[in-house]
């Protein structure tokens, strides 16, 4: 469903992705793990089309991405929901407005339909009394759950999240990762999800890769990466300073 | 000697390169300003916010515009004879030059900039990004509303602030320095044609577009953090000043 063929990426002289390789089967769920600042975003934004690679090939649903028309573009992108690192909310919409905007623009439905498809969104991720309010007025946390509305209001079958956890409390943070759970398992999703939520993660999706230094340093099952002997995997997973990872 | 030569055509090429860049970019906005679906709440708003929120604005400078031509104009002229063609000075350097150009470096620094600074910001929290992976134009949402806005509310103001800035030129000419009011309207309808009003129209909607297009452009490619928006948005007012300026010249010497 995702696949990603020797993907290089560099801006000016900083070499960020150095030779990906990585294959998400349909209906998987993936866990996207690394440093931050190791290009985690910068990959996700390669699978839509946003960033342009320097070499090599992403197939999205049997599609090279770098050969699509314009308009075919568009198509697939209509199946993938993307959550971005910041929510990237319109500011000048409320957040119903944000949330009802892919239905106005991208379909034919009338008010009210959008209205029930949208506080229903709204409600399953807990935000049922704030629709009113703008975006400047949300916590981090209401902000990337408005993202994930707006996404999931449109009902894809491919998702991509990058940290819709980041910065979240715990409750809110592991009741989100249950609904991603609630919606991998009842729209039978394809999706990549990056998180720091380590251990909580392991146990809503069937693989995790690491990213470190440009490159894939494993691709897993959640049981085989908490076992890994690779020293890399281990000192991230433990979060101890000392060890073979490098940070400034 | 040939490092010089070949870092001025690395530094000529990129120019040519951003040049082509800011065409592309006019294209693509005029191309979806003028094909449906055209975005009627966003135009209505962004003419609300160039055009209406200028006005006070406007009307403030235009007064002392028309007041300072009368107060310079009426002693320059009495030197040679001739005040009672203070009429026809202060209303033809309003219609023809002053009008269009001053409502437009207002319009700029007020509302120009603010459009480069929202285009930046959206830029900057990947909401541009947001939009096309919706499948949505950004251009159509964004850029063309600005571009019709001006388009309209540009010749508006510039009347406005003719309208206003003749009204200064009385206060000044027959209130203050005591010329016959009859004098000075009576002599500005001899002198004043129907072709400078159309062109000084013209050229307010040619400023127009340059705010638009030179305001958007700077904040779609702005580069990212709080940093990139205060950049682009001195470089949008900067540039489109300077741009209106320079315009002004060939416009005129294209026009009258
Ligand atoms: N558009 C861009 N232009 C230049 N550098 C970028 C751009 N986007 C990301 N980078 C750089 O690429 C690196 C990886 O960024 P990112 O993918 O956002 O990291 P993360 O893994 O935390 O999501 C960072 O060093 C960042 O500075
Ligand atoms: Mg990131």
């Amino acid at each position: 469903m995702i696949s990603v063929e020797d993907l290089w990426k560099s801006f000016g002289r900083q070499e960020v992705l150095r030779g990906i390789s990585l294959a998400v089967e349909p209906g998987e769920f993936m866990a996207l793990v690394g440093m931050s600042g190791c290009g985690k975003s910068v990959l996700l934004k390669h699978l839509v089309g946003l960033i342009e690679p320097d070499r090599g090939r992403v197939v999205m649903a049997q599609k090279e991405i770098s050969s699509l028309s314009r308009r075919e573009l568009d198509e697939l992108r209509s199946r993938i929901g993307f959550v971005f690192q910041g929510g990237a909310l319109f500011d000048s919409l409320t957040v119903f407005e944000n949330t009802a905007f892919p239905l106005r623009e991208k379909t034919r439905l009338r008010e009210p339909a959008i209205r029930s498809k949208v506080m229903s969104v709204l409600e399953q991720v807990g935000l049922k009394n704030t629709e009113n309010k703008y975006p400047a007025q949300l916590s981090g946390g209401m902000v990337k759950r408005v993202a994930l509305a707006r996404t999931l209001v449109r009902a894809p079958e491919i998702v991509l999240f990058d940290e819709p956890t980041t910065g979240l409390d715990p409750i809110v943070s592991n009741a989100m990762l249950r609904l991603f759970d609630e919606v991998h398992r009842r729209l039978k999703l394809t999706g990549i999800l990056v998180s720091h939520e380590i251990p909580e993660i392991f146990s809503i999706v069937q693989k995790v890769a690491m990213l470190h230094e440009g490159k894939i340093v494993a691709v897993e099952t959640p049981e085989r990466i908490q076992n890994s002997r690779n020293p890399i995997i281990a000192q991230f997973l433990s979060g101890s300073p000392e060890g073979p990872i490098e940070y400034r | 000697m040939y490092r010089w030569f070949s870092m001025l055509g690395a530094w000529f090429i990129a120019r040519l390169g951003r040049l082509g860049k800011t065409g592309v970019f006019f294209a693509h906005s005029l191309l979806c300003s003028v094909t449906p679906p055209i975005k009627f709440e966003r135009v209505v708003r962004q003419i609300w916010f160039v055009g209406w929120k200028s006005m006070l604005v406007i009307c403030l400078t235009a007064v002392f515009t028309g007041m300072v031509l009368a107060l310079q104009g009426y002693p320059t002229l009495r030197r040679v004879g001739s005040e009672a063609f203070l009429g026809p000075l202060v209303a033809l350097s309003l219609i023809r030059e002053l009008g269009p150009v001053l409502s437009a470096l207002m319009v700029t620094g007020r509302a120009g900039s603010s459009i480069a600074a929202e285009i930046g910001v959206m830029r900057t929290n990947e909401q541009i990004d947001a939009l096309e992976l919706m499948g949505l134009n950004p251009l159509r949402y964004l850029v063309a509303p600005n571009l019709i806005a001006c388009l309209v509310a540009l010749p508006v103001l510039a009347s406005v602030f003719n309208v206003i800035a003749i009204f200064g030129g009385y206060l000044v000419g027959v209130r203050l320095l005591g010329m016959h009011a009859s004098t000075y309207f009576g002599e500005m309808s001899n002198y004043v044609e129907m072709s400078d009003i159309v062109g000084g129209i013209y050229k307010s909607m040619s400023f127009g577009v340059l705010i638009a297009w030179v305001c958007c452009y700077k904040g779609y490619y702005c580069r990212f953090g709080a940093q990139g928006v205060s950049a682009a948005t001195t470089q949008a007012v900067v540039n489109t000043s300077a741009l209106i300026l320079v315009w002004d010249y060939f416009i005129t010497s294209l026009v009258f």
